[in-house]
C-alpha cells in the first residue's frame, strides 16, 4: 500500500509541474503566495457539506424558506471560510533559519523565523516528519517556532521540506503550502566513547607557553588597547615611546596539539571521533587546543567559540 | 520511508474548557429556539441536565459516567413516546434529536466529539423554522449559529485569546460577509416544482376559523391577536363596511352547530359590477380554505371554487401562502335557486327553538311575500329589543336560540348570525351563515390591510327573488361600530380586564409592516415569483437552467470578491523600492535576473554590459537610483517622481543570445 503511495506520488509530482514547482529547494525568505497554496476540504469538511445538502434537500421539499435561507447562510459562511483558510496563509514568510549546536544521532533544535504579512495569520501549523507545532504570527510580527530535526550523520545535513498548512478557522478545509528552504545545516560529528588521551611530544614540555601572569617578564612597546596601569612610567621617560609591562604565568591547563596526522593507523570517521572526544575533553577542562586538519590548521584557543570552530571544521571534513 | 497522508489525523487532545464552554451554550440556545413547542417539563429537564454536565466537568472534570448514558436515553425515548404517542413526525422528532444533543454533551470529551455535536447544532436549529417561519424566528435561529461557529473556531490550536463574548464577534463577521453570497443562493436556488417526499400536513393544533360553527366557538379566535391575513388591493382599497372575508358557507344546521355539508357541484353564477383585484398572504393556519372578499370572480391558482363561490385551498395551507384574487363589491349571486338547493336552505331540525320557529311563521303572516320586511323585522328586533354585544355572554341550553332571543339577550356575532338564519329559514327564506373575517387595521405606511384572528366574524346571507343570495350583518344591527371600526374598537370596550392604550396598538401595527414584507418576500418566494423574477429584464419565464446560471454567475462574482478581499495587500510604502522591483522583474524578464545579495550598482552594471543598447539609460537609473537612496535622508520628490517615471518607460528587448 505504501509502495503504491510512493510511486502515485511519484507520478503526480512527474505529471503535476504546479505541484511539484516548489519542491526544488528554495532561497529565504519564502513568501506563501496563491500559486503554492492548495486546499481541499478536510473529512469533517465533506461530512459538513452532506449536512449541508440534507439541510438544502428538506427545505427545499418543504419548501420552507426560512429554512432554505438559513442553509443558504450556512454554505455561504461555509465557502467563506475556505478564503479565510487561505488568507490565514497567504503572504507568509519564513525569514530565517536558526540552527542549533547538535552531535550526529541527536535531535538539533531549528528555530524557524516566521514574519507575518499585512495581517495576522492565526492557527498555522509546521509539519516536519510527524512533527506538528501550531503557531500564529500577528501582522508583520515574527514568530520564532522551534522543531527538533532528527540527524544521524556529522556534516551539512539538507533542510527537509515543510508542510505550512492551516484548518483555520472552523476546521472544514485542509489550505497547505510546501517549503523546501535551500539551507543546509552543520551537524557535528559524534565523540567516540572511551579511549586513549593525546600523547603529547616530550619535547613540547619544555616550550610551555606562559600567559598573562604576575612575574614581568619583559617590556614591549605601547599598542592602542593596552590598560593604562601596564604601563611602566619610569622605563618610558627614558623611551620615545611608551612601554608596557608583559606580564607572564605558566599555564594552569598544558595544551593539547591535536593532528590528523598523529591517527594515521585508524579510519577517517574513527579519527574524527576520536578528535571529537579530545576536543571536548578540552572544553570542559578550559585546556587550550589546537587543530591541524587537511583541511585547515587552527591555532591554539579555548573557550566556546574556539571548540564550536573546531567541532565545525571536523563536521566539515570530507 | 516518510508517510504520506493527505488527511493528517490529528491527535486527539482533550477538549479545552473554552470550546466546552461555547458547545453549551449552542445546545442552550437551540433548546431555547426549540421550547416554544417542546412541552415544558422537557424543556427545563434538559436544560437542568445541560447544567448539570457544565457544572461537573467544571467542577470535577472528566467524562461523565458511562453508566447513565443507557439509561438517560431510555429515559429520553421513554418521555417522548408518552408525550407524543410516537418517535417519529415533527414534533417528536426534533424533541428527540434535541435530546440527544444534549447527551452528546455528556461524552464530549475530544475536539472531534466537539466537532459533531456543533454540526449537529446547526441541524437541529434548522428544524426549528419547521415550526416557525416568522421573520423574528428565523433571526434568532440565525443567531444560534454564531456559539455554534465559534466553537468550531476555538478548536483550532493557536487561535487569538480572547474573552467569551468576544469569540462570538469573528462568527458574526462571517455570517456578515457571506449574507450576499447567501442571498444570491436563495434567489437562484431553482425550486423543487413537485415534493420529493410526501409533505404530510402537521396535526399541530391552530387557533383559526374551523369548517363548522356553533355560537361561542369564536372566543379563543376573537382574543388572538395574531395576524390571519394582509391583503394589498390594486387601486382603492374598498372602505371598511365592505371588507367581508368569507371562508366558509354553512348551510347544515343540526340546532347546536352550522357546518358546511357536503356540498359539491359548479360555483355558482354570478352578474357583477367592477371587480377589486387584490393579494392576500394567507398566514399558516392548517385549514383548507382561502378568505376571499365578497364575492370573489374566479379561482386562485392555488384553489377552486365550492358551489356557493367559497375558495378552497388544494391543499392545507401549512405554510405561509400568497394568493391573488379579483372579487366584486357589487354582485348577484346565485339569481336562480333551484328546488334542491332552496330545501338544504331552508331545513331546520324540527325540535329545537319552538318560539324562534314561530316568530318566523308570525312575520311571515305579518309581511306576506316581502321577504326583504321581514329581514328588516328581525335586525328591528335585534336592535331594539334590548340585546348586546359581548363576549362573555351567559351560557346557553338546549334550545340555544330561543334562550338567546327571548332570555339572555348578549352575544356575539356568531349569536346574532346563527339566531337571524334561524328566524329567516323559520319565515321561509333561504338563509345559511358564513364565517370569515371583517374589517382590518389598514396601514397607511405601506399600504396594506392587516387582518388579525380578532377580525374573525360571521355573518348572514339570505336569498331575495332578483337579488340573488344578498349579505346580512345582525352584529352590526347591535353594534355598528363592530362593521364600522373594526374589532378592536368593539372588543376592547366590551373587555374591560384588557384594555391597550392606544399607542401601543399602533405601535404594533405599525411593526406589523416588517412581518408583511418578510412573508411576501421572503416566506412568499415560491417558484413561480423566482420564474417571474427576471420580467424587468424582458424575461418573462425564466428557466432552471437560466436560474442556475446565474446562481453560478452569482456565486463566481462572490468568489471573485472574496478572492479580491483575501489576497489584497497594503500597497508598498517605500514607492523607490517598488520602482525598483518593477525594473528588476524587467531586467529579469530580459535575462538579466538580480542575484541574492547583489547591490544596485554591480547589477545595473552588469544589466548594462548585457544591454549595451539600453546603456545609457540604465546608467541614468543607476546614478537616480543611488542618489535617491544614499544622497539625501529625506529625497526630494521631483528625484522620485523622476525615478519612478523613468522605471516606468524602461523597456529592455530581450538579450538575443
Amino acid at each position: 500500500m505504501e509502495e503504491a503511495i510512493r510511486r502515485f506520488r511519484l507520478w503526480a509530482e512527474r505529471r503535476l509541474p504546479a505541484l511539484t514547482r516548489y519542491r526544488r529547494p528554495e532561497d529565504l525568505p519564502i513568501v506563501l503566495h496563491r500559486r503554492r497554496i492548495y486546499i481541499v476540504p478536510t473529512g469533517f469538511g465533506a461530512a459538513f457539506t452532506v449536512l449541508l445538502l440534507v439541510m438544502l434537500l428538506g427545505a427545499l421539499n418543504y419548501t420552507n424558506n426560512a429554512a432554505l435561507m438559513l442553509t443558504c447562510l450556512l454554505g455561504a459562511a461555509t465557502s467563506a471560510s475556505m478564503l479565510v483558510a487561505f488568507r490565514s496563509l497567504n503572504d507568509l514568510r519564513l525569514t530565517a533559519v536558526r540552527q542549533s549546536e547538535a552531535i550526529a544521532g541527536e535531535p538539533m533544535v531549528l528555530h524557524l523565523v516566521f514574519t507575518g504579512g499585512d495581517h495576522a495569520h492565526a492557527s498555522i501549523h509546521v509539519e516536519m516528519d510527524d512533527q506538528i507545532e501550531a503557531f500564529a504570527v500577528q501582522a508583520r510580527g515574527e514568530t520564532v517556532v522551534s522543531l527538533n530535526l532528527p540527524t544521524q550523520h556529522r556534516g551539512w545535513q539538507p533542510l527537509p521540506r515543510l508542510k505550512l498548512w492551516t484548518h483555520w478557522p472552523l476546521g472544514l478545509f485542509h489550505a497547505w503550502s510546501w517549503i523546501y528552504p535551500d539551507q543546509s545545516v552543520l551537524v557535528w560529528p559524534r565523540p567516540e566513547v572511551g579511549g586513549p588521551s593525546p600523547s603529547l611530544p616530550a619535547d613540547d614540555e619544555k616550550k610551555q607557553r606562559l600567559h598573562q601572569g604576575e612575574d614581568i617578564a619583559a617590556l614591549r612597546a605601547y599598542r592602542a588597547g593596552d590598560p593604562q596601569r601596564h604601563i611602566a612610567w619610569k622605563h618610558s621617560a627614558r623611551h620615545e615611546h611608551l612601554l608596557v609591562k608583559d606580564f607572564e604565568q605558566p599555564e594552569a591547563q598544558e595544551e593539547w596539539r591535536l593532528d590528523w596526522r598523529q591517527l594515521a593507523q585508524l579510519l577517517p570517521e574513527a579519527r574524527i571521533a576520536r578528535l571529537a572526544r579530545w576536543l571536548g575533553e578540552a572544553e570542559v577542562v578550559g585546556r587550550p587546543t589546537s587543530l591541524w586538519l587537511p583541511s585547515e590548521d587552527i591555532g591554539l584557543g579555548h573557550g566556546r567559540s574556539h571548540y564550536a570552530h573546531c567541532m565545525n571544521a571536523l563536521a566539515r571534513l570530507p | 520511508m516518510k508517510r504520506w497522508r493527505l488527511f493528517r489525523r490529528a491527535r486527539q487532545q482533550p477538549l479545552e474548557r473554552r470550546p466546552f464552554d461555547l458547545l453549551s451554550l449552542t445546545i442552550l440556545v437551540v433548546l431555547g429556539v426549540h421550547a416554544p413547542h417542546l412541552p415544558v417539563w422537557l424543556s427545563l429537564g434538559l436544560a437542568l441536565l445541560l447544567g448539570m454536565r457544565w457544572l461537573q466537568r467544571h467542577r470535577l472534570g472528566g467524562r461523565a459516567p458511562a453508566y447513565l448514558k443507557l439509561p438517560l436515553i431510555a429515559l429520553l425515548a421513554a418521555a417522548v413516546i408518552s408525550h407524543y404517542g410516537t418517535l417519529f413526525g415533527r414534533e417528536p422528532g426534533s424533541a428527540l434529536a434535541i435530546g440527544l444533543l444534549v447527551l452528546k454533551l455528556f461524552e464530549t470529551e475530544s475536539p472531534r466529539d466537539a466537532r459533531v455535536g456543533a454540526a449537529f447544532a446547526c441541524f437541529v436549529l434548522m428544524a426549528a423554522l419547521l415550526f416557525d417561519q416568522g421573520m423574528v424566528e428565523t433571526i434568532l435561529v440565525a443567531f444560534g449559529l454564531l456559539p455554534a461557529l465559534a466553537t468550531l473556531r476555538a478548536l483550532q490550536p493557536a487561535r487569538p485569546q480572547t474573552s467569551l463574548p468576544r469569540e462570538l464577534l469573528p462568527a458574526l463577521g462571517l455570517l456578515l460577509i457571506s449574507l450576499p453570497l447567501a442571498l444570491v443562493a436563495f434567489v437562484f436556488v431553482p425550486r423543487l416544482s413537485s415534493p420529493l417526499w410526501g409533505t404530510n400536513g402537521n396535526t399541530q393544533a391552530r387557533t383559526g376559523l374551523s369548517p363548522d360553527m356553533s355560537p361561542g366557538d369564536f372566543f379563543d379566535l376573537l382574543t388572538d391577536d395574531r395576524p390571519a391575513m394582509r391583503v394589498t388591493f390594486e387601486g382603492t382599497p374598498p372602505p371598511n363596511t365592505q371588507r367581508y372575508f368569507r371562508a366558509y358557507v354553512l348551510s347544515n344546521y343540526d340546532g347546536r352547530t352550522w357546518n358546511r355539508g357536503d356540498a359539491d357541484g359548479s360555483p355558482a353564477v354570478v352578474a357583477h359590477g367592477p371587480a377589486i383585484r387584490y393579494t392576500v398572504v394567507l398566514e399558516a393556519n392548517g385549514q383548507r380554505v382561502l378568505p376571499a372578499l365578497d364575492v370573489p370572480l374566479e379561482a386562485p391558482r392555488e384553489g377552486h371554487l365550492g358551489p356557493d363561490r367559497e375558495v378552497r385551498a388544494d391543499r392545507p395551507v401549512n405554510d405561509p401562502l400568497v394568493y391573488t384574487l379579483s372579487s366584486a363589491p357589487r354582485y348577484q349571486l346565485q339569481g336562480q335557486l333551484d328546488a334542491r338547493a332552496r330545501q338544504r336552505d331552508l331545513q331546520l331540525p324540527a325540535d329545537f327553538d319552538p318560539r324562534a320557529h314561530a316568530l318566523g311563521r308570525r312575520w311571515r303572516q305579518q309581511f306576506g311575500d316581502d321577504d326583504q320586511a321581514i329581514a328588516q323585522a328581525a335586525l328591528k328586533l335585534f336592535h331594539d329589543g334590548g340585546f348586546s354585544y359581548t363576549l362573555s355572554p351567559a351560557p346557553l341550553g338546549h334550545n340555544a336560540v330561543d334562550e338567546f332571543l327571548f332570555g339572555t339577550h348578549e352575544g356575539f356575532c356568531e349569536h346574532y348570525a346563527s339566531s337571524f338564519t334561524v328566524l329567516m329559514r323559520a319565515a321561509g327564506i333561504p338563509a345559511r351563515v358564513v364565517t370569515g373575517y371583517q374589517g382590518g387595521y389598514w396601514n397607511d405606511i405601506a399600504s396594506y390591510l392587516l387582518v388579525r384572528q380578532a377580525d374573525a366574524h360571521a355573518w348572514s346571507e339570505i336569498w331575495l327573488a332578483g337579488r340573488g343570495w344578498v349579505r346580512v350583518d345582525p352584529t352590526a344591527a347591535v353594534r355598528p361600530e363592530r362593521v364600522s371600526q373594526g374589532a378592536a374598537a368593539t372588543n376592547a370596550a366590551t373587555s374591560a380586564d384588557w384594555a391597550p392604550t392606544q399607542w401601543w396598538l399602533g405601535w404594533r401595527n405599525r411593526w406589523d409592516i416588517v412581518n408583511q414584507w418578510w412573508n411576501q418576500g421572503v416566506i412568499g418566494f415560491d417558484t413561480l415569483r423566482q420564474h417571474g423574477l427576471l420580467t424587468p429584464f424582458g424575461v418573462h419565464d425564466a428557466s432552471e437552467g437560466l436560474l442556475a446560471l446565474l446562481l453560478a454567475i452569482g456565486a463566481s462574482l462572490s468568489a471573485a470578491l472574496g478572492l479580491l478581499w483575501a489576497m489584497w495587500k497594503r500597497p508598498d510604502a517605500d514607492q523607490a523600492r517598488t520602482a525598483m522591483q518593477l525594473l528588476e522583474k524587467r531586467l529579469a524578464a530580459a535575462g538579466v535576473a538580480r542575484r541574492h545579495s547583489e547591490g544596485p550598482q554591480h547589477f545595473f552594471s552588469r544589466a548594462a554590459r548585457a544591454l549595451p543598447s539600453h546603456r545609457d539609460t540604465l546608467e541614468h537609473l543607476m546614478r537616480t537610483y543611488l542618489e535617491l537612496r544614499y544622497a539625501h535622508d529625506e529625497p526630494p520628490a521631483d528625484l522620485l517622481k523622476n525615478f519612478r517615471r523613468a522605471a516606468r518607460d524602461f523597456r529592455p528587448r530581450r538579450v538575443v543570445k
